[in-house]
């Protein structure tokens, strides 16, 4: 069991960012870049976090670093892991080093699924962090395939009437070696994560819940406690997948051995500002109903659920 | 060693012979046969090189830029839809300054789907910052991709080059051509080894956030390296030929000039057809010359303004089309002449999408240019009809069939 005072003193994400107040991609990659220590190659996609490591000539990020094309994010580790291979033939490495794709929803669920889709089927050694804030925070708000139901961005002025997509679901369907989702709310879970990500060779894919208070419209002060509303709500589930297995983890597991009760759904909701308008229309309570379904299902399918027809 | 082979597989094999450490590859026909090649190369020990079986071109180009940037040398191939499907990936690699080489076999894009010769591909990727340069023949192929990593690894040029060579008519013949080994090889090309890359012992930002006041300097960078690769073509070409005893290091190669009088301008394997034209008009004793322009960029201005001065007219043969305007070398031969050199030009439209080409069309045109019986632009071998034109009437006429039969 990890213990904060276990955690490195060195800072890899270093002062000086550009990130928002209380931007969750920038407290995430800090606790990462904790776990996986300085023989790391990072590749960025297009996202806020392109922006918020600060512009050239100036960087706040202490690791070699390459920001990569928004579709690009699978494909580009794929090419540095063979670079990494062709140097080791050489002998010119003393420990290959950790790769490690960071995108947000955008470059994960939507453009870039393709390329990360191509990289896990070619099991390039590497982990894929998606840190989703379920839409496109660094354009202004705009929908994603993770936007769930019911909540407004620019693009859904009257709140999303779709359901978001359960990308980890398509990751493990990859029959990759680890699978994770994780929260900022439970930082040593995360922590501990990564740790074990880097442990296993393959494609590792880790999904982070980023609420983006800008975004999202909370105060950048209840970051922590919107995340933690997200995992007590059942509406982010944190588990992980391996050797043909789901296993709860933190508080999600503590839900589903009934030692704390799953907290409603419209907690979470009310404490947004892109819900307000939902909650507020006559379709309130069926887009709440819906979620809570949503989560019902998703928990079910995790647990191995089989429809009857079966 | 001499070796028979079809174009494709001359290129896989002076891709293995310059010690080519990762190729991330996408099949495309008529591609296809560089990589299986080089698949088998690798498969048979015989080349010491990463193979990205990568799901598309937009990866494929990805994953080239990101494993130069590790320090690697990358090589890729592509053709056609495959290099427009790379196209914002093509800017990447020129933006971030990786010194890859890419092979293009040139085809025509779709729809109507074909498979076919014609260069309306890279031509479409005239801005995009790779060095471009078109070969027309299989030893000059091979002797090209070995050149092209000396080229643009070169620290003063780091842009990214692309070999083009024609779709079935290179692609696909036999021929037999030297190919060095590698051992030759290395003692003209050393180890890639860059000054900027991702190393852990030296954390550096690739490709970070540049605003306004940065930027302009960054492209005018890009373009200090295109013209800096100028000398670096020629350098790399002496070399090669100090050792291997072959030339090809021309920006644009003048064939018969000497008291030419009327001068065709073309591209690739019709610069080559080209070639059989100005012996059959010479032996009939017209002046007639001949400019194959290799490297559309940088593209030859001040080549083509020294070797067209004094001429009475120029024939550009195009095997593209900027729509609403004219074939694009026509564009740029005569942006490098104007205001330095006064010859008129016309434009001839042939070959597009694999139609044959003969010495013989070629011939008939230049002595109607020569005779200024030719508009500007002249679509040379197209019977356009009026079922041809998709045109509103025709639209209209179609749509009333159909509802007289339902």
């Amino acid at each position: 069991m990890v213990r904060f005072k276990d955690l490195p003193e060195e800072e890899l994400f270093l002062a000086g960012s550009t990130a928002c107040q209380g931007c969750p991609s920038s407290l995430a990659l800090r606790i990462a870049f904790k776990a996986l220590g300085k023989n790391t190659l990072l590749i960025v996609v297009a996202s806020c976090t392109s922006v918020l490591q600060g512009s050239y000539p100036f960087s706040a990020i202490n690791l070699p670093l390459m920001n990569v094309a928004f579709a690009t994010g699978g494909a580009s580790a794929s090419g540095v892991s063979a670079g990494i291979k062709a140097l080791a033939k050489r002998g010119e490495l003393e420990e290959e080093p950790t790769v490690l794709v960071w995108a947000g929803d955008g470059g994960t669920y939507d453009i870039g699924i393709q390329s990360l889709s191509g990289a896990a089927e070619r099991e390039t050694d590497f982990i894929y962090v998606c840190y989703n804030n379920e839409m496109y925070s660094n354009t202004g708000t705009q929908r994603s395939g993770a936007t769930p139901l019911g909540a407004w961005t620019t693009t859904t002025p009257g709140g999303k009437s779709q359901h978001r997509k359960d990308i980890s679901q398509i990751m493990i369907a990859h029959r990759i070696p680890y699978v994770a989702t994780v929260s900022l709310a439970y930082p040593l879970d995360f922590y501990q994560k990564m740790e074990k990500a880097k442990s296993i060779k393959g494609t590792k894919y880790i999904e982070i819940m980023a609420p983006c208070p800008p975004g999202w419209k909370f105060p950048s002060s209840q970051m922590i406690e919107v995340s933690r509303l997200a995992v007590q709500s059942g509406m982010w589930l944190l588990y992980e997948h391996e050797d043909g297995e789901t296993r709860f983890t933190a508080a999600t597991k503590r839900i589903l051995e009934g030692k704390v009760k799953r907290k409603p759904v419209k907690d979470y909701l009310e404490i947004q500002g892109r819900f307000r308008q939902i909650l507020s229309s006559p379709e309130g309570q069926q887009a709440e109903d819906l979620l809570e379904e949503e989560v019902s299902e998703s928990i079910r399918r995790l647990q191995g659920w089989v429809p009857e027809y079966i | 060693m001499r070796v028979l082979e079809t174009g494709n597989h001359l290129v896989a094999l002076a891709a293995n012979a310059s010690a080519v450490e990762v190729v991330p590859a996408y099949p495309i026909t008529p591609q296809t046969q560089i990589i299986e090649m080089i698949a088998e190369l690798i498969a048979e020990g015989k080349m010491d090189a990463e193979y990205i079986p990568v799901e598309s071109e937009h990866s494929a180009c990805a994953a080239l830029v990101s494993s130069s940037l590790t320090g690697a040398r990358s090589f890729s191939a592509t053709s056609s839809h495959g290099l427009a499907y790379m196209h914002e990936m093509l800017h990447y690699a020129a933006g971030i300054r990786v010194p890859v080489v890419l092979v293009n076999v040139n085809r025509a894009l779709g729809p109507g789907w074909n498979i076919w010769c014609d260069h309306q591909d890279s031509i479409s990727q005239r801005d995009t910052g790779w060095l471009q340069v078109y070969v027309a023949s299989h030893q000059e192929a091979v002797d090209t991709v070995i050149q092209a990593f000396r080229i643009t690894e070169d620290s003063s040029v780091l842009m990214p080059m692309m070999i083009n060579m024609d779709a079935f008519v290179l692609s696909h013949t036999y021929m037999d051509a030297e190919v060095p080994d590698r051992e030759e090889v290395a003692k003209y090309l050393p180890p890639y080894r860059p000054r900027w890359r991702l190393d852990v012992r030296k954390p550096v930002t690739h490709g970070s956030v540049v605003y306004p006041v940065d930027f302009s300097e960054t492209r005018e960078s890009m373009q200090i390296g295109q013209a800096n690769a100028r000398e670096v073509v020629t350098r790399a070409a002496e070399e090669f030929r100090e050792m291997f005893g072959r030339w090809h290091g021309d920006l644009v190669e003048p064939y018969m000039m000497d008291g030419a009088r009327y001068v065709i301008v073309a591209l690739g394997s019709l610069a080559a057809e080209s070639k059989v034209a100005v012996d059959s008009l010479r032996a009939r004793g017209k002046e007639v010359g001949l400019l194959r322009v290799r490297f559309f960029r940088p593209f030859p201005n001040e080549e083509l303004r020294a070797l067209c001065a004094g001429r009475e007219g120029l024939l550009v043969i195009d095997r593209d089309y900027s729509y609403g305007n004219e074939g694009a070398l026509f564009t740029e031969t005569k942006g490098a002449l104007f205001g330095h050199v006064d010859v008129p030009a016309r434009n001839l439209i042939v070959g597009l999408g694999g139609r044959d080409v003969t010495f013989e069309q070629i011939e008939g045109f230049v002595e109607k240019a020569w005779a200024g019986e030719l508009e500007d632009v002249t679509w040379g071998d197209s019977h356009i009809s009026p079922a041809h034109e998709v045109t509103r009437e025709i639209l209209c006429e179609f749509s009333e069939l159909l509802d007289k039969d339902s």
